[in-house]
């Protein structure tokens, strides 16, 4: 590992130093490593080097039954642990070939979005700490906890939800519940407005977030972005409108896309502000979702106790937080457990791109840079 | 200080101080008592801003802050320093042994030197030197060698980073700062602390609302151009302070903790005693030079000295507005994003320093021509400049924030402290 | 006997020096004799971030700030000019002005040297 980062280095000269951001180090959001090769403040590369939060969260999915992995998924993305639950129980709903029923696919959409908004918060408070700005992180944690709040009632944790289930949800929401989620979402999109007040448009931080890290639209897709970093580029896709799951079929919103609002299309800001943009269309979601929401199970009724489907593979694919999310299971037909599971995620395909951006960057851009990607340790390594 | 040792001989021993024969023994002993009274004062005012720093910043994040050491957690500074003093006193194996000793050393000597000119009221002043400004801006220098010294020789590139970076910067913002501290210096003709706070007193036999320190006999209201180096003064001086959004050389997403990366225990909390009592450095350094010092309004300044009770109120207005504008710096830290080592030089260079030099010749050019003005008319220029540039906008930015609460439908809360 | 006022106001400087420097090494006299002392291994190494050092810091660094120190000392020591002038300028008045006007107006071109040689930009 180490030689192949060296090697990925190239020649050192006698001014340039070698830096090791990482892997404890305060803005990288958990355990990943950069090795920077720098001239002063001018970095010459920066070279990710992943792994250190590996856990065998696949290998893990191969050794337990299929409703026992639900928690494990949750690990996979620590901060939006909702659309790992997701798609997990839609790739194997698709092994088992069964219907989930439509209040259970409601209350997917609206734990989904609410957590959607959740990890979008977490996204742009360290992006103004990243920059210096410690106070919108804070502000930022603080409408968190109450989505966390809600998400508590729902399901009984706050940060590692387990509460998708194969074929629905585990509890249906309590009473009252979806009034109070409406509630905050009302006060949510003020204090969005405030956001904007108090981050956005500052000065400052859009000095120094504008051209910086521009990723042009076909580097996006060569490179194998997706989700927010993706729509910054100015790509239009968003699986929940051009493959719809789940509830999403019911629902209108828009996609923001990246529009270089202050500098040029698909830098820092635009990925920063597409995920400002994109907490306001969860918020339309979820007014949606409360209007039309059905009565009705919220498990469907003839799910075995004992899953065993069918030999087969699936491919489940979900809009997570971070982009496009992707469960990938082969069921042998004979055991209860999976022959093999594979999870794409987004954040892994972002560590890519850092070392091809990197290149003349200065070291203060390179945090702002990882920040926009809004990568997650886990999500990279699982 | 002599004058004011000379006056207490005076009153309560009935001597003549020039012919009493302990009076060079009384000075001495005064001197020591300023110095220890004044070291005493850096220290303790440093640890109740940083648990007043911390107490605001909670504030402005929704959350309490320290809250469990004391009444409001006021004492949690004490139980900080006593912690830091019984922690290990890290040295790294590969550093530079001396220097990384040192180098703290000069930091905290270099800031507590400069209490020596700052004036704490009418006669309240350690050194009433005639180069006092100047006196204070040559012994900060002696904290960027400080820090350079503990950057380099901790051995760490992170702190390298960060020393490098702060020298830089601190050397960048010594030229603004000291072109913006000349206007003050040229509209008083002095360099005496106290001899500008002096000048900021109003037209010698003026009436209520003329005489002391009315707002509009103020410095910073006195003209455009010292309006506008006032504010590039506290930039300057932010800067120079490392504080937000100039923290570049302790960035801590960037540089883990620039150049005290390595240090821990007593010496770490120089760098910090450092940084807090530098904000009251910077403030102090403003109020006198724009804000009119310890000047109390509707009071000659030749009044003053007579009474006791006076320059217990003289102290008290320099305290008050010092205190205000520590506070103006805590809430841009907790406010403003950090800006980048590029947009720091360029600020620097291509703004402040070419505005500073117009500021200065053009402040010369105004007062040549307002020079042969009768001091009533002076008195009006000041005061419609006082409505244009202070009173107006402080009105709109007060409707701005309570419109923002309102958007938010929050509202003013001072309960729970 | 030298009389105390005549050091003016050199005297209080000296004494403050003094007796800061005196409680910083007070302090930090305490704190070694009441903290522990572990030092060994890994322990003393330098902070990298929990990797091991690649290099060491102990290397040439970018021009580009020694440039800002050049810059320094020559605006610095051309702004100390300005201090004696600008405490005697109601003295000098217009003829002051002009002197001064000449002098600044020359930092100034030289400000606009630099400023066109790109020595204040960052990126080369």
């Amino acid at each position: 590992m180490e030689e192949l980062v060296i090697q990925k280095i190239g020649p050192v000269s006698d001014e340039e130093m070698v830096l090791n951001m990482g892997p404890q180090h305060p803005s990288t959001h958990g355990v990943i490593r950069f090795v920077v090769k720098a001239d002063g403040e001018i970095m010459k590369v920066a070279v990710p080097v992943v792994g250190y939060l590996h856990r065998a969260i696949e290998k893990i999915g191969e050794i337990v039954t299929y409703p026992q992995f639900m928690p494990y998924t949750d690990r996979a993305d620590y901060l939006a642990a909702m659309f790992a639950n997701e798609g997990w129980a839609l790739a194997v709903e698709k092994l088992l070939g069964l219907e989930v029923p439509p209040r259970a696919q409601y209350l997917r959409a609206i734990s989904c979005e609410l957590n959607r908004i959740a990890s979008h918060l977490i996204s742009v408070g360290t992006m103004g700490q990243d920059i210096g700005a410690l106070t919108p992180f804070v502000h930022a944690l603080r409408e968190r906890e109450k989505i966390n709040d809600l998400i508590e009632e729902l399901c009984g944790a706050r940060l590692t939800y387990n509460y998708h289930r194969i074929g629905g949800v585990a509890f249906d929401a309590p009473e009252g519940w979806i009034d109070e989620a409406r509630r905050f979402v009302d006060r949510f999109e003020k204090v969005l407005d405030e956001y904007d007040r108090l981050l956005t448009w500052n000065e400052i931080y859009v000095k120094r977030l504008a051209g910086i890290g521009i990723i042009p639209a076909e580097m996006a897709v060569d490179y194998g972005l997706v989700g927010p970093n993706l729509r910054g580029s100015g790509v239009d896709w968003d699986l929940r409108r051009d493959a719809p799951y789940g509830a999403y079929r019911d629902f209108r919103f828009d996609v923001p896309l990246g529009k270089g609002w202050v500098g040029k299309k698909g830098d820092c800001f635009d990925r920063y502000y597409v995920r400002m943009l994109e907490m306001r269309e969860s918020c339309k979601i979820l007014r949606q979702a409360f209007e039309k929401i059905p009565a009705g199970d919220f498990l469907a009724p003839k799910v075995p106790k004992r899953i065993k489907p069918p030999a087969g593979e699936a491919w489940s694919r979900i809009e997570s937080a971070r982009g496009e999310m992707g469960y990938y299971v082969v069921a042998d037909g004979a055991t209860e457990k999976a022959w093999r599971v594979r999870i794409r995620t987004g954040s892994f395909t972002a560590m890519g791109i850092v070392e091809p951006l990197s290149r003349g960057m200065m070291i203060a851009d390179l945090v702002a840079l990882i920040a926009s990607l809004d990568v997650v340790a886990p999500e990279i390594d699982r | 200080m002599q004058p004011l040792a000379d006056q207490l001989i005076r009153s309560w021993i009935h001597a003549d101080p020039g012919a009493w024969p302990y009076t060079q023994a009384v000075y001495l002993l005064f001197m020591l008592i300023a110095g220890a009274l004044l070291t005493t004062f850096t220290a303790v005012f440093s640890g109740i801003v940083s648990w007043y720093e911390r107490r605001l910043a909670g504030r402005m994040q929704s959350r309490i802050g320290p809250n469990r050491v004391g009444p409001a957690g006021f004492l949690v500074w004490v139980a900080d320093a006593l912690k830091l003093i019984s922690k290990e006193d890290t040295i790294p194996g590969d550093s530079d042994h001396a220097l990384f000793r040192a180098g703290p050393y000069f930091v905290v000597t270099g800031l507590v030197l400069t209490f020596v000119a700052l004036p704490f009221g009418d006669r309240l002043i350690a050194a009433d030197m005639n180069l006092g400004l100047f006196y204070i801006l040559s012994v900060t220098a002696l904290v960027v060698v400080g820090l350079i010294m503990s950057a380099w020789s901790s051995n760490s590139k992170w702190s390298l980073v960060g020393g490098i970076r702060s020298a830089a910067q601190v050397v960048s913002y010594e030229i603004p700062a000291g072109l913006a501290i000349m206007v003050p210096v040229l509209l008083a003709g002095s360099l005496s602390t106290q001899g500008i706070i002096r000048a900021q007193g109003g037209p010698a036999g003026g009436s209520f609302f003329l005489a002391g320190g009315w707002p509009w006999n103020w410095f910073v209201f006195d003209d455009p151009m010292a309006f506008v180096s006032f504010f590039v003064f506290l930039t300057a001086a932010l800067a120079e302070g490392n504080r937000t959004p100039f923290d570049l050389p302790e960035a801590e997403s960037e540089l883990v903790s620039g150049y005290n990366t390595e240090y821990s225990g007593m010496r770490f909390s120089f760098f910090f005693l450092t940084e807090w009592a530098n904000l009251w450095v910077m403030s102090a350094l403003a109020t006198l030079l724009f804000l009119g010092g310890w000047q109390i309004p509707g009071v000659a300044p030749e009044v003053i000295g007579h009474s006791a009770a006076l320059v217990f109120v003289s102290f008290l207005v320099f305290v008050v507005k010092t205190v205000a504008l520590v506070n103006v710096v805590i809430w841009l830290r907790w406010t403003l994003p950090r800006i980048r080592v590029d947009q720091m030089m360029v600020l620097c260079w291509k703004y402040l320093v070419p505005i500073e030099m117009a500021a200065v010749l053009l402040t010369a050019l105004w007062m040549l021509g307002f020079a042969h003005l009768v001091p009533a008319a002076q008195s009006a220029i000041h005061g419609v400049f006082f409505l244009a540039a202070g009173a107006v906008p402080l009105v709109l930015f007060l409707r701005q924030t309570f419109a923002n609460l309102r958007l938010t439908s929050d509202r003013v809360d001072l309960t729970n402290w | 006997m030298l009389a105390v006022s005549q050091l003016g106001s050199w005297l209080p400087i000296a004494l403050l020096f003094l007796v800061a420097a005196g409680l910083a090494l007070a302090l930090a006299s305490v704190s070694a004799l009441v903290g522990p002392r572990r030092a060994r291994g890994v322990h003393d190494e330098s902070f990298e971030c929990g990797s091991e050092a690649i290099g060491s810091a102990r290397e040439r660094f970018g021009v580009k700030f020694y440039v800002v120190a050049l810059l320094f000392i020559v605006f610095d020591v051309e702004g100390v000019f300005l201090y004696p002038w600008a405490v005697l300028f109601r003295e000098l008045a217009w003829p002051g002005l002009a002197a001064m006007g000449f002098f600044v107006a020359t930092l100034a071109i030289g400000l606009v040297y630099v400023w066109k040689k790109g020595a204040l930009d960052w990126e080369h």
